[in-house]
């Protein structure tokens, strides 16, 4: 059995706000799913599925409460918590929902505010008491992952900050991106160094906000209102040092997810118009990108650099909106607001100067957790239809 | 150098106790699987490789290479490199270089292992050797 082409998205919403001092949690989770039902043309009662990930306050049954969801008709609930990539997770498993017929309207809500209060600290596993002293945070891990790689394959600080640059070409056209303005790789090099060799702008945004998605059948997305955009292809996977053994920071549980989707929706990556790469820091990117299969292992560098992911300049245009580099992060988790660029731009709705011409094939592609420590990765393949 | 940074004591649980009373007298241990031979680190009582319950307690020299590290530089608690070095024996595990110039830490260098003391049992970290 595949989910392709079983299961369509028929609405989207990324909430404007970057910085909600003056929401509740719960209630940036209510906006976007009303931005989402309303976008797709339903109403709350068509919603029999819901999926919501750690960020959700309470989990799944208070949210499904907060939202009045309709408990007579709601049949399919997931919580799956993969930190960012959870949502490009969710997508996969409504798909699955779908398909074997558990529910027809899924909806996938998104939202937290950690620009506005501490974030609550990660949970931990067997590992706690062997490593929580060592101060893993996001920068050092990531950080840890960038080192390495530029020890095995040369990569330059220089080449990294390219992705950056390409996100905040994309980002001046975003009027809610966080950051809109123009950087240059000096920027990009002149910037603090954070954790080595992670300057400032290799690292994303911290913002309040959230996003939401309807997923739907085939029939029920045909008889909307809106471009037709379905799942062809999913993969998740998961990586960690695993006692120890043979390790290696510079690739990514992509590796694994990528193929799987890839295969599923029976295209390659130079089929791709447009990509949606998690893009916490620089590295990131560069190593999905290795990992997916744009360019071999190594060549990340040469791959993301002169411009080469910049929308109507470079081969791959990526995070169109600015991404998580410059537009929007919402709770640290980016999987969400991947999956909606690359349906805008499968719409043809993303801004008409960064929209992909003839835009019918993209990926939207993601990890959660630490990168150098656990994670866990998500690839979606999606199609205008 | 900085001043002696406080760590939290492990709270330890039955599968990682003989690690812990080990670390009071100065031993790094790790778990070797008696069925495949692969050593493994943080250890389990079952092998994360072939899944064999047979896996025991070795010493492991302390002695390892630096496989990669990244210097937080804005930190509340001061600078520090995480890294993750790669035993003698074959595990790579997660750590801080300490006791050293941090600026001077680089990939391939040469680390042995140093206790911090907590309230509870110390904690291994690595310092140039």
């Amino acid at each position: 059995m595949t989910i392709k082409g079983k299961a369509y998205i028929a609405g989207i919403y990324e909430h404007p706000t970057r910085h909600a001092p003056d929401k509740s949690t719960a209630q940036l989770h209510a906006e976007v799913a009303k931005g989402a039902i309303e976008d797709a043309g339903l109403t709350k009662d068509d919603i029999d599925g819901y999926f919501c990930a750690g960020d959700a306050p309470g989990g799944l049954w208070p949210m499904v409460d907060y939202l009045g969801l309709n408990t007579k008709k709601l049949r399919h609930i997931d919580s799956t918590e993969t930190g960012g990539c959870s949502y490009l997770i969710h997508l996969g498993h409504a798909a699955e929902a779908i398909a074997a017929g558990k529910c027809s309207v899924a909806l996938v809500t998104l939202a937290g505010k950690p620009r506005t209060g501490p974030m609550p600290p990660r949970a931990s596993g067997a590992e706690a008491d062997f490593e929580l002293a060592y101060g893993a945070t996001t920068h050092n891990a990531y950080g840890m992952c960038a080192m390495r790689h530029m020890h095995d394959y040369g990569t330059t600080s220089e080449q990294l900050a390219w992705i950056k640059v390409a996100a905040s070409h994309h980002a001046q056209y975003n009027p809610h991106a966080m950051l809109k303005e123009v950087v240059t790789v000096e920027d990009v090099l002149n910037s603090p160094m954070i954790s080595d060799p992670l300057h400032r702008m290799d690292c994303c945004v911290v913002t309040d906000g959230g996003g939401a998605m309807i997923v739907t059948t085939p029939e029920i997305a045909k008889s909307l209102k809106k471009p037709l955009v379905r799942l062809i292809g999913h993969g998740e996977a998961a990586k960690g040092p695993r006692g120890g053994k043979d390790l290696d920071l510079t690739y990514s549980a992509g590796v694994w997810s990528g193929p799987r989707a890839f295969e599923e929706a029976g295209v390659t990556p130079k089929d791709i118009k447009y990509a949606s790469i998690y893009d916490s820091f620089t590295i990131t990117v560069l190593m999905q990108l290795e990992d997916l299969g744009f360019c071999k292992k190594g060549e990340g560098g040469k791959f993301v650099a002169d411009g080469n992911l910049i929308s109507g300049v470079g081969k791959l245009p990526f995070n169109t909106d600015g991404g998580g580099l410059c537009s929007n992060h919402p709770v640290n988790r980016g999987g969400m607001t991947k999956i909606l660029e690359a349906v805008r731009q499968l719409r043809g709705e993303a801004h008409p100067k960064v929209q992909v011409k003839n835009c019918d094939l993209a990926i939207a592609h993601g990890t959660g957790g630490l990168l150098g420590v656990r994670h866990a990765a998500s690839t979606c393949i999606l199609e205008r239809a | 150098m900085s001043e002696a940074k406080k760590y939290n004591a492990p709270v330890t649980n039955p599968e990682s106790a003989p690690f812990w009373e080990a670390a009071k007298a100065g031993e790094f241990m790790i778990k070797r699987c008696t069925t495949c031979g692969e050593a493994h680190y943080f250890p389990r009582a079952i092998c994360p490789f072939c899944f064999s319950d047979k896996t025991v307690w070795e010493e492991s020299s302390g002695e390892a290479t630096v496989y990669t590290y990244s210097l937080m530089r804005k930190s509340p608690t001061g600078p520090y490199a995480i890294a993750y070095v790669t035993l003698k024996e074959g595990p790579s595990l997660q750590t801080n270089i300490v006791d050293c110039d941090l600026e001077t830490v680089k990939i391939g260098q040469k680390v042995k292992v140093v206790w911090k003391p907590t309230d509870g049992a110390p904690l291994p970290f690595f310092t140039p050797a």
